[in-house]
């Protein structure tokens, strides 16, 4: 027992080292026991930990409950989409001139890829925005500088007005919904409700099957997700971790003690934002298609009930929830699973899936103050106290 | 002698204003052919002649002609009017007496089938004798049918009748009418002039339509500016946007929106055909392609023109090499502009009209903006009763008792359901919602009891988790609503008396709808700040939310009265969701679309305060409406927009609108 607390990270590396060997052994590079599309819900799972991670650190840890968190997240895949999808369009326009007997010039291309991009919005140039979409560096660097500002902006403008507990959930909350107002539009420079799209193919590496990008993005995944909790296991054992504990249980005798509290919020806020970014940067190229519906405060709340679920305030209880919550959801949506059809009684899974996890959501909650893992950790100690 | 003159000049009078229906006979037998089959470009001057006929029977043929009901021999050609008999008999009439000719085959007599082209010169013709119908209801029609589509001839029939009109109402329309075609086809400048003033009290917006449409300009460019036009104003080309061009850029429209630069000028010239065409990049490249193909450039060569100054390189040396024509340079489209006189010129070519139009179309836009300003003032009013019937319920759950309730939108869906449900049975509407409203509250507040009992109770000391929780609930409810009554919206129909607008002119309109959950909402005020703060109930509230120890101990029941506050909440989203109903479509994610600017508005306008409610809503309302006005094509913004300004708002008084002093205000 002790040996696992101690080298809990450890642990977390080798099991989700092993986890993404298995699955590479059994993929379709393989032995083909696993479909092509069932390892990009795995890896995608991963970076829904992620993200779980992010918000445990910031809800579990500090008490603050963002329903922004999944914003940013969508916006990590809205900048990693802008580059893949500017770049693969590039490739398309190029291989489709190569024809005429003059090539393209750079202004050329350019219009051309505008109008393939904004064609479906009604317009041909190339918004302001995607003044960088053709550098992969640059971009790989908004993924962090972007969600990151935002963060503390938003942060900044909340915490100095000492926002907090429910009202800075519903603050929060705002901002999704601005933000996914925003992209909504037509003139928002991203395509509006279209979103991005295309994203899983990998310009450059055009004769990668999806295959072999699956796995690919399964182990840069497992790379994320390990590096993440790494840092996480190393900011709760630190004496800042201490610290946003203090601020959770009591914010004003942490002030008292003379503590900047709102530095810290800022900094867990901000390091986090950029957390779920980084994963929403992974997860979407697995997805394919990032649009403003992904960043819909709903998606945020889900975020919060998984962690709630699987227990906040440890971080392997919001990664327990994350994929437990979310591979049961597509389970059960997939349409896998026969209807019920008894006398009267006629369950649609598809449609009463959604009831489960609400009523299901609300007996945890009431139940247990720290999720499943808060559950099994009781049933061992009742075990091991036998 | 006298007397037999003025017997033959009455006959004459009479038989010139009203020909016998002999005459009409004698005039379709003569003309059979072209009825038989017409086409829309001979068939005017028939039509024509026949209304100079002016029998009575006219409008009687004229109509059965248009509906398709005359028919003709095919032995002789004869227009007649038939009647199904058997299966293959008709009986034929004679089409101006209807005196019945024969009984005859099917076989022997054809349809006659106008096309829509004849059929809309033959309801042209018609307006003439439907202006002067017995029903009112076919005058007002063939108004509007005149409206729609104004041409000069309906000018004398209009006139004449107005004269005999005895309806106010379609009298003002008609002369109302004839004023509008007055401006567009009168000849007489001065009376047009003088129609054209009067009608600046009238804000119609055909009235502005037929204004702008007098003062419509067209830009153009001559040499020199030819004599006797009407012309609005000169332009004066800005320079610099000529020197500025980029050539190597793809795209070249126009500049800035709202100026002329000499770009402008000289793109217009070259649409004109009165300028050689930039060279633009496509164009550089269609030279060159041409050049490749017929084999001046080669191949290699081609095939490395991958940037514009290649590209220019080669051209200026096919250019040396005489194998194409040189290009226009900038000195060369610099001089081209100069040339012209570049301006702008009126359709209509007097300048007397042209002028009074201007005015009075000024004078009616000062008008009007003044009234759109107060429509928008009652928009926003509306807007802002939406906001505060779908936040007052919060107000109470969340702003009195600080329970975090995001199932609050659903109970808003159970009340618009409920009105549904109620609907389906009780089928007068003004009934229905009466009951509705009562139903609705029961409905919604016993959901809340239950809710409360059974999840709330157990949170009090939890806030976050309240709000997770009651989310599972809102999931549940939302996903229950979609499986019982469908994903499409179904309707909440309005009584007969909320159809309709409250119209005080052209400009400011309000439905009625909204005026009824205008009064809805103020009806809501009065209880709720009567309740809290004039009944034993309200007293109890306040003192179990600032301190409910100190409120038990003074005989008040804590639980029972939580339970009951949140019962009440509840029940005012009830019946805030059959108002809404009213107004939006019922969804299962009706509450969705309210939920997050419910709480907006009670934050910013402060919590547990009803007026702070009020004055949030009337704030982000108004504000809301403000900023769509602005960028009217476009609430997504104005809704964007708003959330910040509401999150910046919220930096300068953290604690709302409307904050709460001393022991009220809690923690």
């Amino acid at each position: 027992m002790s040996f696992i607390k101690r080298n809990q990270s450890l642990n977390f590396v080798i099991f989700f080292f092993l986890f993404s060997l298995f699955v590479t052994i059994a993929s379709e590079l393989a032995m083909g026991l696993l479909s092509t599309s069932f390892v990009k819900v795995l890896g995608k799972t991963l970076m829904l930990c992620l993200a779980a991670i992010a918000l445990d650190l910031v809800w579990g840890y500090c008490g603050i409950l963002s329903l922004g968190h999944m914003a940013f997240f969508a916006l990590g895949g809205y900048l990693i989409g802008m580059w893949l999808m500017y770049e693969r369009t590039k490739e398309i326009v190029i291989s489709a001139a190569s024809e005429q007997l003059i090539p393209l010039t750079p202004e050329e291309t350019k219009e051309a890829i505008g109008n393939q991009i904004f064609g479906v919005v009604g317009g041909s140039d190339i918004p302001i925005v995607w003044i960088f979409a053709d550098s992969l560096i640059i971009h790989l660097l908004l993924i962090v500088i972007i969600p990151g500002l935002l963060a503390l902006v938003f942060g900044w403008l909340a915490f100095r007005s000492r926002v907090t507990g429910v009202y800075l959930s519903i603050l929060t909350q705002a901002m999704t919904l601005a933000l996914s107002l925003y992209l909504f539009q037509n003139d928002s420079g991203l395509r509006g409700n279209n979103g991005l799209s295309g994203l899983q193919n990998i310009p450059g590496y055009g004769n990668l099957t999806q295959d072999v990008i699956s796995v690919i993005f399964l182990w840069l995944s497992t790379f994320a997700l390990c590096c993440g909790f790494y840092i996480a296991s190393i900011i709760t054992k630190s004496k800042l971790g201490n610290l946003l504990v203090g601020i959770r249980d009591d914010e004003a005798r942490v002030r008292f003690l003379g503590y900047n509290v709102e530095l810290y919020k800022l900094l867990i806020f901000v390091v986090t934002a950029v957390m779920a970014a980084i994963a929403g940067s992974l997860y979407y190229p697995q997805a394919g298609i990032v649009n403003p519906t992904e960043l819909a405060p709903i998606a945020s709340i889900y975020l919060a009930v998984w962690v709630s679920i699987g227990g906040r305030g440890k971080l392997i209880g919001a990664v327990l929830g994350a994929a437990f919550v979310s591979l049961i959801s597509s389970f059960f949506t997939s349409g896998q699973i026969p209807n019920i059809d008894f006398w009267i009684i006629n369950i649609n899974w598809v449609d009463w899936w959604l009831i489960i996890l609400g009523l299901s959501f609300v007996s945890i909650t009431l139940a247990t103050q720290n999720g499943l893992f808060g559950l099994i950790e009781k049933v061992k100690e009742r075990v091991i106290n036998k | 002698m006298k007397t037999f003159f003025i017997f033959v000049g009455v006959m004459l009078f009479a038989s010139a204003s009203v020909a016998s229906d002999k005459d009409l006979k004698e005039f379709i037998l003569t003309n059979k052919a072209s009825f038989h089959k017409s086409s829309s470009k001979t068939i005017s001057p028939v039509i024509d002649s026949l209304l100079e006929l002016n029998s009575g029977g006219t409008e009687k043929f004229l109509l059965s002609w248009l509906n398709k009901e005359l028919w003709f021999r095919k032995s002789d050609g004869l227009v007649v009017t038939a009647k199904k008999l058997e299966k293959k008999s008709y009986k034929i009439f004679d089409v101006v007496d209807e005196q019945l000719i024969e009984v005859i085959d099917k076989k022997k007599i054809k349809q006659i089938k106008p096309n829509s082209g004849v059929r809309a010169i033959i309801s042209s013709a018609l307006v003439q004798f439907q202006l002067l119908n017995a029903d009112p209801s076919i005058r007002s029609k063939t108004l509007d049918s005149i409206a729609r589509k104004p041409e000069e001839k309906f000018r004398v029939p209009l006139r004449k009748a107005i004269e005999i009109e005895n309806n106010l109402k379609i009298k003002n329309r008609m002369i109302r009418l004839e004023k509008l075609l007055t401006v567009r086809f009168e000849k007489n400048i001065s009376k047009r002039v003088e129609v054209i003033r009067s009608l600046k009290n009238d804000l119609g917006i055909d009235v502005r339509g037929v204004l702008n449409q007098i003062i419509r300009t067209a830009l153009k460019a001559e040499k020199v500016i030819p004599d006797n036009i009407n012309i609005s104003q000169i332009l004066e080309p800005e320079t610099g946007a000529i020197d500025q061009y980029d050539f190597s850029e793809t795209n070249h429209s126009s500049s800035i929106e709202g100026s002329f630069t000499d770009l402008d000028a000289y793109l217009m010239l070259v649409k004109e055909g009165k300028a050689p065409e930039i060279l633009t990049q496509k164009k550089l490249k269609d030279i060159l392609t041409q050049q490749a193909e017929i084999g001046n450039i080669k191949r290699e060569e081609a095939h490395s023109l991958d940037s514009y100054q290649k590209r220019i390189r080669v051209l200026n040396r096919l250019i040396k090499n005489e194998k194409v024509e040189p290009v226009v340079s900038i000195e060369d489209m610099k001089n081209i502009v100069s040339q012209y006189v570049f301006y702008e010129e009126y359709a209509e070519s007097s300048r007397e009209v042209t002028n009074s139009a201007t005015e009075t179309l000024n004078v009616i836009n000062g008008r009007v903006s003044v009234f759109s300003f107060i429509d928008l003032i009652l928009e926003g009013l509306s807007l802002a009763s939406i906001y505060f019937l779908a936040a007052i319920g919060l107000a109470i759950t969340f702003g009195v008792m600080r329970v975090i309730n995001m199932a609050h939108g659903e109970f808003i869906m159970m009340g618009a359901y409920s009105g549904y449900v109620v609907q389906l049975f009780v089928t007068n509407y003004t009934l229905s919602i009466l009951i509705a409203i009562p139903v609705a509250f029961l409905v919604t507040f016993f959901a809340g009891i239950v809710m409360e009992r059974l999840v709330i109770k157990k949170l009090y000391k939890r806030p976050l988790e309240t709000l997770l929780a009651t989310f599972g609930i809102s999931i549940a409810l939302q996903q229950l609503a979609k499986i019982i009554f469908g994903t499409q919206a179904r309707p909440l129909t309005s009584p007969e008396w909320l159809d309709g607008a409250l119209i005080f002119n052209e400009i400011i309109s309000i439905s009625w709808i909204r005026v009824a959950i205008f009064v809805l909402s103020i009806a809501f005020t009065i209880i709720l700040i009567y309740v809290l703060n004039r009944t034993r109930f309200g007293l109890e509230t306040r003192a179990v939310t600032q301190n409910p120890s100190m409120a038990a101990s003074m005989g008040v029941n804590p639980d029972q009265i939580n339970m009951f506050t949140f019962g009440l909440g509840s029940g005012i989203a009830g019946i805030a969701g059959v108002g809404i109903g009213l107004y939006a479509k019922v969804t299962s994610e009706l509450g969705n679309d309210y939920i997050v600017q419910s709480f907006m508005t009670v934050v910013v306008g402060g919590v547990g305060s009803i007026w702070g409610t009020l004055a949030g809503a009337t704030l982000i309302g108004f504000l809301q409406k403000v900023i769509e006005w602005f960028n009217p094509s476009n609430t997504l913004a104005a809704q964007t927009y708003m959330i910040i300004f509401i999150i910046i708002f919220i930096q300068f008084r953290p604690r709302g609108i409307v904050a709460l002093r001393g022991r009220a205000a809690g923690d």
